[in-house]
């Protein structure tokens, strides 16, 4: 292999696993070892910074950091990374001192933001302080999007989003609410500089099956029942409900049939349990709160008798897989099950509809009744039209339309200032040593034993009554340094200088999880069957040296690699050194 | 401030046959200098008994005083251990072999503890051929009180503060020979692909069998001008062959081509093989031994690897007609077994 290039802050950045998967590109060890230090406000401004929705995303993220973590692969589980997020927002103090004040300077441009969801707000947080007068139109009478309207209260109080939000519409943000824009060509017409489109994905999917047409009043589509009930317009549901899907939309709304009177609450999904679109900690919260999940079972019949439905048949199946890997679900031939229903709700996904974009803008659809987007620089075959969030590529999450919203204010402000949008800012890093001492790093580099802990939870009896209370409690603060502690530090890198090293052996036999390996060079796959443990994950980089007085090189698996320092300490030459990687993705400037 | 090693492993660190990882032959966490060439020996140690299977309450760690002798405590945690009074290691070796002969004995010792103050010691051990495997940690000087030469450093070497040691090295391995010792290696701390092998057949010798490791001391002796360096030993280093062990339940699975190389068949079927065995040694022949080890030394050079061993060595035991069962095991009607049978041994006498 040829010697890694650790100049590169690429190659660094992979190894903070949290980091590199999550798509803003969060310093999450930074932010945890702040919280640790008990410095909450500067570990919110970091995630504000990076992610816009501390609080909010503190609650709700899908967390692709968690599965990410490098703790899961070297214990059971991963650190709580989301919930420690939320306690850097519950535990901070003033930080409105340490945000951009408006009014800004203005530099003569309009943009118009089309939504009020995350990607838009994403979008005028990074580009009002750099004075473009923003105008945001959004159907809802606030800000916040699918965050107000489809994620509950009882996961999302409305303070916390009513905050975050205003912290940027303060930011001199003009407002359009309770606007449906029915006409991009109208706006265009208006003048803007420049149009962002973050409308998400609003439409529901329906179940066109026997019996749908007759038993319409008891069948509620998931996200326009969740929206009306998070508008006071919805207050009750029926005893017996069936919830359809696997997906998280699905878990809001069984949970909120459960506070609105739903007793006996079933959620019905095609697949299998395991592969439920759901993230697993939702099912458990689901499954806490007395809901039965019933998987492989295939909708037939909505049961309507004397006008009014009766309940549901289904079909059980169970899933096979191809010699490819692809699954069908295959009927088992037991006789169909009917379930009782007073209500069903249908949450089986998502589309984007825009009936509102006239061919006259120049903005063109491509597969999927898609817009036609560059997948890069987020802007449109209308040059002056740019698209983010659900919009874009489609049905995601919060984090997701966050990073568009900063990389399509990086591009809108390119194009205003007549800059090629290909030209992305580097990010801004900085690699700095950790040694304080022979065997002392300025970092907390004891690696911590403790299992994951669990977020303690309001009690059902109370929570089921309440559709506005909170069911995560949020971790209290010892119990958040504990948990902080279990990370494993993966910004604090190890650097390898290898005119330094005198092959002593010392790294390779002190490293506790056998990461460090001299040997031969080869080709990578041939290398890895020579390391000291099994290298396997192939996602994981392999840190070579170049060839090494003895004709070796140094090998390092990241994979499992708990930036102990240990190598760097049992090191007499310093050819290995702790030093802590920072990587911030540049925003709009 | 850390001296804390993780107790996270590797999750897919392999097994050997009794289902332990290289985890249950670890000992604490050293607290040598960093980069010391004695750790690297532990390294050895700790994968030449995971790989042989030994199970860690079988094995018992014996060492004198001195930097070789505090790294006991950093492997083999499980195992018994002994560290005894400066240089008087064979001593407790030989007293603990003779009650219990079912337990493998590990000398660890340095070239302080075994040259200089424990050398009455070292060479009626090898006289004896106490059946246990004894490591010298060489580092020519004595780390604990700062480096000052010590009886194996090199006429000529130069020590950190620049002067040259004006005195005749002991050879180590050649006493061995000397001595009639039945199986003598040499090797390099910086190179665990030959000395596992060779702690691995020593581990399989039976008698005593003696490893003369060159051990930089990073502190007081990696200078230039030292010839314990490692830099020094790395460019003066003269293999006498590539070293494997194959431990008898692999012989099937490992098939050296024929001709290639040297087979030593050892007691229990296990061989150790030889691969580009210099012309001029065999090593079932002292004397052939002490000429390679003497013109390596003609010529600045570092001879590693198996110099000599006896196939047909008897430990001691054996010699002094022992009891087949460890003393340690006999219960007071073996040891005194009533005045009736001494009778009878006084009616053989008169």
């Amino acid at each position: 292999m040829k010697p890694t290039d650790d100049k590169n802050p690429e190659y660094f950045h992979k190894v903070v696993d949290c980091q590199y998967a999550c798509p803003a590109h969060t310093p999450v060890p930074e932010y945890i070892r702040l919280i640790a230090e008990g410095k909450y406000t500067e570990a919110y401004m970091i995630n504000w910074e990076s992610n816009v929705f501390p609080g909010i995303l503190g609650r709700t993220c899908d967390r692709p950091c968690e599965p990410a973590c490098r703790r899961g692969r070297v214990e059971e589980e991963p650190v709580a990374i989301c919930r420690l997020k939320r306690v850097a927002a519950d535990n901070k103090e003033d930080v409105k001192q340490f945000m951009p004040k408006a009014p800004f300077e203005k530099n003569g441009k309009r943009i118009a933001l089309i939504g009020g969801g995350p990607a838009s707000l994403t979008v005028a947080r990074d580009l009002a302080p750099l004075g473009y007068e923003i105008h945001l139109y959004d159907e809802q009478d606030a800000g916040g999007g699918m965050m107000r309207s489809q994620i509950p209260s009882f996961r999302l109080p409305i303070d916390v989003l009513n905050e975050e939000v205003d912290y940027i519409l303060d930011l001199g943000i003009h407002t359009q609410f309770k606007t449906y824009v029915s006409s991009l060509q109208e706006i265009l017409d208006m003048g803007y500089d420049a149009v962002f489109v973050g409308t998400g994905a609003p439409r529901g999917r329906d179940l066109i099956i026997p019996g749908r047409k007759e038993a319409d009043r008891n069948i509620h589509i998931g996200v326009d029942w969740l929206a009306s009930v998070a508008f006071e317009h919805t207050h009750k549901i029926g005893k017996k409900v069936i919830v359809l899907g696997g997906g998280n939309t699905a878990m809001d709304c069984c949970r909120t049939s459960r506070r609105l009177g739903g007793e006996q609450v079933k959620v019905v999904v095609r697949s299998p349990y395991a592969e439920m679109k759901a993230s697993p900690w939702e099912k458990e919260d689901a499954l806490h709160e007395d809901i039965q999940i019933l998987d492989n079972h295939v909708p037939k019949i909505f049961v309507v008798e004397d006008g009014k439905l009766k309940g549901m048949t289904f079909e059980k199946v169970h899933a096979v897989f191809n010699e490819k890997g692809k699954r069908s679900l295959v009927p088992t031939g037991e006789p169909e099950v009917f379930i009782e229903a007073d209500d069903v709700l249908v949450a089986i996904g998502l589309e984007n509809t825009f009936p509102w974009v006239e061919k006259s803008t120049g903005v063109e659809f491509g597969e999927w009744g898609m817009p036609v987007v560059d997948a890069v620089t987020f802007q449109s075959t209308n040059k002056s039209v740019f698209f983010g969030g659900d919009s874009a590529f489609g049905p995601k999450n919060v984090i997701t339309a966050v990073a568009h919203g900063h990389q399509a204010a990086i591009s809108i402000n390119l194009y205003l200032k007549e800059k090629s949008l290909t030209e992305r800012p580097s990010p801004f890093v900085n690699l700095v040593s950790q040694k304080m001492g022979i065997h002392e790093w300025s970092y907390d580099s004891e690696v911590e034993n403790d299992l994951r802990y669990a977020v303690p939870h309001a009690a059902k009896t109370v929570t089921l009554k309440d559709r506005k209370m909170e069911v995560e409690l949020g971790f209290d603060l010892q119990t958040a340094l504990k948990e902080a502690r279990r990370c494993l530090n993966c910004d604090v890198q190890t650097v390898f200088v290898k005119d330094r090293c005198i092959e002593c052996d010392a790294c390779m036999d002190i490293c506790p999880t056998s990461c460090i390996t001299f040997t031969a060079n080869g080709e990578e796959e041939d290398l890895r069957t020579r390391l000291k443990a099994p290298s396997l994950n192939l996602s994981q980089d392999l840190y070579v040296s170049d060839t090494l007085p003895t004709s070796r090189v140094m090998v390092k698996d990241e994979d499992v690699c708990l930036h102990c320092g240990l190598c760097a300490e049992r090191c007499p030459t310093s050819a290995w050194d702790m030093q802590q990687f920072l990587y911030k993705v540049t925003k709009a400037c | 401030m850390t001296y804390i090693r993780s107790q996270f492993r590797h999750p897919g660190l392999p097994k050997n046959d009794l289902g332990y990882t290289t985890k249950e032959y670890e000992g604490a966490i050293s607290t040598l200098c960093a980069g010391c060439g004695h750790d690297s020996i532990s390294g050895s140690i700790i994968q030449a008994c995971f790989e042989m299977s030994i199970a860690p309450h079988r094995i018992a760690k014996l060492s004198g005083i001195g930097c070789s002798s505090k790294t006991p405590t950093y492997f083999l945690g499980h195992s018994h251990g002994f560290n005894s009074v400066h240089g008087r290691m064979p001593s407790v070796a030989t007293g603990a072999n003779m009650a219990n002969r079912d337990l493998l004995y590990m000398g660890v010792s340095g070239d302080g503890d075994s040259a200089s103050i424990g050398m009455g010691q070292f060479v009626h051990v090898i006289r004896r051929n106490l059946n246990m495997v004894y490591i010298v940690m060489n580092n020519g000087c004595y780390g604990l009180t700062k480096g000052q030469d010590s009886a194996t450093a090199d006429a000529g070497s130069k020590s950190k503060k620049g002067v040259a040691n004006p005195f005749q090295p002991i050879d180590m391995a050649g006493l061995a020979l000397e001595l009639g010792a039945s199986f003598v290696a040499q090797s390099f701390s910086g190179d665990k692909e030959q000395l596992i092998p060779l702690i691995k057949a020593a581990i399989d010798h039976p008698g005593f069998a003696f490893i003369n490791v060159i051990s930089p001391c990073v502190t007081f002796n990696n200078n230039p001008g030292s010839t314990k360096s490692y830099d020094y030993v790395r460019e003066h280093v003269e293999a006498t062959a590539t070293v494997d062990f194959v431990p008898l339940k692999k012989e099937i699975t490992t098939s050296y081509q024929k001709g290639t190389g040297t087979d030593i068949k050892m007691h229990d079927g296990s061989y150790i093989h030889l691969e580009k065995l210099a012309d001029d040694l065999d090593p079932y022949d002292r004397l052939s031994a002490m000429n390679a080890l003497q013109n390596a030394r003609n010529k600045n050079e570092i001879l590693t690897g198996l110099l000599y061993i006896n196939p047909e060595s008897t430990d001691l035991h054996h010699t002094i007609q022992t009891s087949d069962r460890p003393l340690n095991t006999l219960g007071q009607e073996e040891l005194c077994p009533g005045s009736g049978v001494l009778e009878g041994i006084n009616g053989e006498l008169r």
